[in-house]
């Protein structure tokens, strides 16, 4: 028999693993599907802008690469997590997890890590499928991965708080679709927001997924709209925040123990 | 014998409604034990305190003296839980679900244990099918099986036998009769009272949140005069 730490442990990487199996299994939809849909944008935007618009000196097409890269990394973090909790609440499998000595700790490490991985794993193959259609730098490797995993961190972390305040699918849908999309879509995926009016540049810096994406895409060229340090101690800040907060609804039992 | 469950003056109430109105009751090491009540009686109540899913507003309850709340950890690991409502996971198939569930529990290379109770639940040739594919009985004992993975000493079944065919029923209580045999302690509910009656050695009736009998089963029919466990619930909840 394990010790107390060891079973801890095993707990938790059962949980992860179990997390990362669910998504695998359905690749086609959790993989392949936003591999897809970021490759249509790409065509079709590279195609009525590409020529016309150039950001940071880059041409557009390889400036919206790392955009919707992120975006994606960002939005299937946010879905792993939350879809996987609202499945089995709505289906009653959650006592399954419920039911065995699992800290909330370990809850909560093995849900954000697992839809951290299926984010990475979308961005990766994101970039294997677009990076054919521009020339790409990649300025700054270690950039690109700490905005990767502290964006999907916070994303994978939103999942989990809409995962278990929601009580039905369409509550979540509208969390994803008046909370989720709007900021990584107003968030400099297509655009530089030096492009915007003043009053919308100075709005997008209340959007921490502004932050995700600028970091990120100055990993791939060495420049970006705000400084890069700047924009990491805001993603850094925020995942420490909504992480805290997170945890602190995991160990009241919100919504999960009555 | 020492005291598998410690139950001390539980209350919870949902907004008005109370659930459990001081609830206190032992069950000892090695007893079969049932709990049985109406509908609305408080029974999945108590067993989802126990199991730290639901947490009560007074009141404190224990698993071989581990606190449910302040000590979890240990008092979940030695609990084994088959809920009411059929629920699985869709992901997975028979042995990859036990095989989770183990290790939940802090258990790897757990096979020769999950090989054995999928053989007493008769599930054997069923462990490589996806859940999905299970008809409702064989969904039911694979409930059973995720709340023995961990070989725990205590066994709470919350309606194990409903919707379920005589044959399973019938294997289930002997593979249950075994695991009581071998000191296990069981606790059962169920609508069935006739089983309750042919197994439980002792017996707590709730009504209404409120614990109105606990006895033998002996005891409890020569109590009330009853030519059967049914006679006795009847009056008792008649009165």
């Amino acid at each position: 028999m394990a010790r107390a730490p060891a079973r801890q442990l095993i707990g938790f990487w059962t949980l992860f693993s179990k997390e990362v199996l669910r998504f695998w299994k359905v690749g086609f939809q959790t993989i392949a599907a936003p591999v897809l849909t970021a490759l249509l944008y790409l065509l079709i935007f590279s195609h009525v802008l590409e020529g016309r618009v150039q950001v940071h000196g880059v041409v557009y097409t390889a400036f919206l690469i790392p955009g919707l890269v992120m975006m994606q990394v960002l939005q299937n973090a946010f879905a792993n997590s939350s879809s996987s909790l609202i499945q089995s609440k709505v289906t009653g499998s959650i006592v399954f997890v419920l039911l065995p000595p699992i800290s909330h700790t370990a809850f909560f490490l093995a849900y954000v890590l697992a839809a951290v991985v299926r984010g990475l794993a979308v961005g990766v193959c994101v970039l294997a499928v677009t990076a054919w259609f521009a020339p790409l730098r990649v300025e700054a490797p270690g950039w690109i991965l700490a905005f990767a995993l502290f964006g999907g961190g916070i994303l994978a972390t939103l999942g989990v708080i809409a995962g278990i305040w929601a009580e039905k699918f369409d509550q979540l849908a509208a969390f994803q679709n008046f909370l989720v999309m709007p900021l990584t879509m107003l968030s400099g995926v297509f655009y530089s927001i030096h492009s915007l009016p003043p009053f919308w540049q100075g709005l997008s810096h209340y959007n921490p997924v502004f932050y995700m994406i600028d970091g990120f895409r100055y990993g791939f060229f060495g420049v970006s709209d705000v400084s890069p340090l700047v924009s990491l101690a805001v993603v850094v800040g925020c995942f420490a925040a909504v992480s805290l907060f997170t945890l602190g609804l995991l160990k009241r039992g919100w919504k999960l123990r009555h | 014998m020492a005291v598998a469950v410690s139950i001390v003056d539980v209350v919870k109430h949902f907004g008005a409604l109370r659930a459990l109105a001081g609830v206190s009751l032992a069950i000892e090491e090695g007893e079969f034990f049932g709990l049985l009540g109406p509908n609305g009686a408080g029974k999945t109540t108590l067993i989802s305190c126990l199991a730290g899913l639901v947490r009560p507003d007074s009141g404190t309850l224990s698993v071989l003296g581990h606190d449910v709340v302040t000590d979890y950890r240990e008092a979940r690991r030695r609990l084994g839980i088959v809920p009411q409502e059929l629920v699985f996971d869709p992901f997975f198939t028979v042995r990859e679900t036990l095989r989770i569930q183990s290790g939940y529990f802090g258990l790897r290379r757990n096979d020769d244990w999950i090989d054995e109770i999928l053989a007493n639940l008769d599930l054997t040739d069923k462990a490589d099918t996806n859940m999905r594919r299970l008809s409702g009985g064989m969904k039911r004992r694979v409930l059973v099986a995720q709340a023995l993975v961990h070989k725990p000493p205590v066994i709470v079944l919350d309606e194990p036998t409903a919707g379920v065919d005589v044959e399973l029923r019938q294997g289930l209580w002997h593979f249950v009769r075994r695991l009581n045999g071998e000191g296990h302690t069981i606790i059962l509910t169920t609508h069935y009272l006739e089983e309750a009656e042919a197994l439980c050695g002792r017996i707590a009736l709730l009504k209404q949140g409120k614990l109105v009998a606990l006895d033998t089963t002996a005891n409890l029919m020569a109590r009330h005069a009853g030519d059967s466990l049914e006679d006795v619930f009847v009056r008792v909840m008649r009165g």
